[in-house]
């Protein structure tokens, strides 16, 4: 089971509370993580990324174990404490300006 | 008992302000969709409780939402748990899919060059006159989209973005939005569209060939003052008992078409100021029109810190001035394209929100007017609804 935490205009959006809970078939990676959030709330389906192209929506950002993962490889694996769940993984809103 | 509701979209959310007939006390219900921009909020007229709004994020992109029951409640298409039951099992959630059809191109950019055509929001939503599941949505790149499974899946009406003159459309100041849509009753395969900036477009064929519509139109600011395309029309409003009827808020001159737009004339007349951005149509009189001057495209305030609706009786070019219940000192509130409507009772209601938050209703045809909010998020639309 992988912990995500969702930024509040996406909770919601998917009428969800602070952390939601996905399972995964394979290994956990940004891809697969989205491709379930997307599965379970199809109304959160082009709001992190693209439709068509699946790159990341340019305000949105990927945190795992305080590290921001942004600009990692989508495919690369997560840490093993978000694939266990000792940790959540975050979608973030960027915060730009004061 | 009869009645009204406007739906209101705001920066920071949407808004159902619901009275009876008498339209002196309003309730106010919202926000929905709490922090969220909300471009449109319309209802279609084939049935009432079925609304469309336009949800949007500079984060989090393009959303659409659907009510049944007049805005108590509300979804996002093709999300609920019947609607995801595919053939595969498969979950669609496409309500915010809005491609351009095969190569989008490139139209013109502030500075000349090309730039390629790229999805950004919806501005407009307008259901069909006769289908609650079908309806447009006019989007920013411009083009023109159609949902006939209500807001579930969209398909974009190509033929109106790959005209022969899409190179030259270029953005206005607020981006290159297709933000009017008007559906002749009379003739249902004809349709109006605006631009800003590009112009007037109409189609005779439900949408598959466009024509622009926009000779007369004069703008000086553009390098070929009475170009074909490049006007930064701002509203268009048609009554639908006269529908070859057209009024126009140019950026700057109001414009009226007798012709169905294939040529116009200006009736600007005696207005303090002929730029501004909403134009609307009194249900029952179609040569009662109403604008709100606005000082110049620099300033986008009242001229003199005086909030007026201007209405003229002779379609244009004979304008009074309506302030009876309006700000009429340091009032430097904008009203934008979308933010004014009519409502259909015997005595004509007009509404029109304002970048400072309030929403005005006037019960007399414009003669006076009262706050219905006061304070709400800068309101970008409003669209009146006449209930049985």
């Amino acid at each position: 089971m992988i912990r995500v935490v969702l930024p509040h205009h996406l909770r919601t959006l998917a009428r969800v509370g602070d952390e939601v809970h996905v399972d995964l078939n394979g290994s956990a990676t940004v891809h697969a993580v989205l491709d379930a959030l997307e599965a379970k709330y199809p109304m959160l389906r082009g709001t992190m990324r693209d439709h068509e192209t699946q790159k990341r929506r340019p305000l949105v950002r990927f945190f795992a174990c305080g590290e921001d993962i942004s600009h990692e490889p989508p495919d690369s694996p997560l840490p093993d404490a978000i694939a266990n769940g000792s940790e959540p993984f975050f979608v973030m809103g960027a915060i730009a300006g004061g | 008992m009869s009645g009204v509701r406007l739906l209101v979209g705001t920066r920071k959310g949407a808004f159902v302000l619901t009275s009876d007939a008498k339209r002196e006390k309003w309730k106010v219900d919202g926000p929905h969709f709490a922090g969220w921009e909300i471009y449109h909020v319309k209802g279609s007229q084939a049935d009432p409780n079925r609304l469309y709004a336009s949800q949007t994020s500079a984060w989090f992109g393009q959303i659409i939402q659907r009510s049944n029951d007049g805005g108590k409640t509300w979804e996002t298409p093709g999300s609920s748990a019947e609607e995801l039951k595919g053939p595969e099992g498969m979950q669609k959630g496409e309500s915010n899919k809005f491609v351009y059809d095969g190569v989008p191109g490139t139209h013109m950019w502030y500075d000349g060059t090309q730039h390629p055509w790229e999805f950004k929001r919806v501005w407009h939503v307008e259901p069909s006159l006769d289908n609650p599941d079908h309806v447009y949505a006019g989007v920013e790149d411009a083009a023109l989209f159609e949902s006939k499974d209500g807001g579930t899946s969209w398909q974009e009406l190509s033929g109106l973005r790959k005209h022969d003159t899409g190179p030259k459309w270029q953005p206005g100041a607020g981006g290159m939005c297709l933000h009017s849509i008007l559906l002749d009753p009379k003739d249902r395969q004809r349709m109006f569209i605006a631009i800003s900036a590009a112009g007037a477009f109409r189609t005779d064929d439900g949408g598959k060939t466009w024509k622009p519509i926009n000779q007369g139109l004069h703008s000086q600011y553009i390098p070929d003052p009475k170009a074909e395309v490049g006007h930064c029309v701002h509203h268009i409003a048609m009554h639908p008992k006269r529908p070859k009827t057209l009024f126009m808020q140019k950026h700057w001159d109001i414009m009226r078409s007798d012709d169905a737009g294939d040529s116009w004339r200006e009736v600007s007349g005696n207005l303090p100021s002929d730029f501004g951005f909403p134009i609307d149509i009194h249900a029952h009189e179609p040569d009662t029109i109403y604008v709100v001057p606005i000082k110049s495209d620099s300033e986008h305030f009242p001229p003199d810190g005086k909030l007026r609706v201007y209405r003229s009786r002779s379609g244009g070019n004979e304008w009074e001035e309506l302030t009876k219940g309006l700000p009429q000192k340091d009032c430097y509130v904008n009203v934008l394209r979308d933010a004014m409507t009519v409502d259909s009772l015997d005595s004509c209601g007009v509404y029109f929100g304002t970048t400072g938050g309030q929403v005005y209703g006037s019960s007399d045809a414009g003669d006076s007017w009262n706050a219905i909010v006061r304070d709400l998020p800068a309101v970008l639309s409003v669209e009146a609804q006449t209930l049985p």
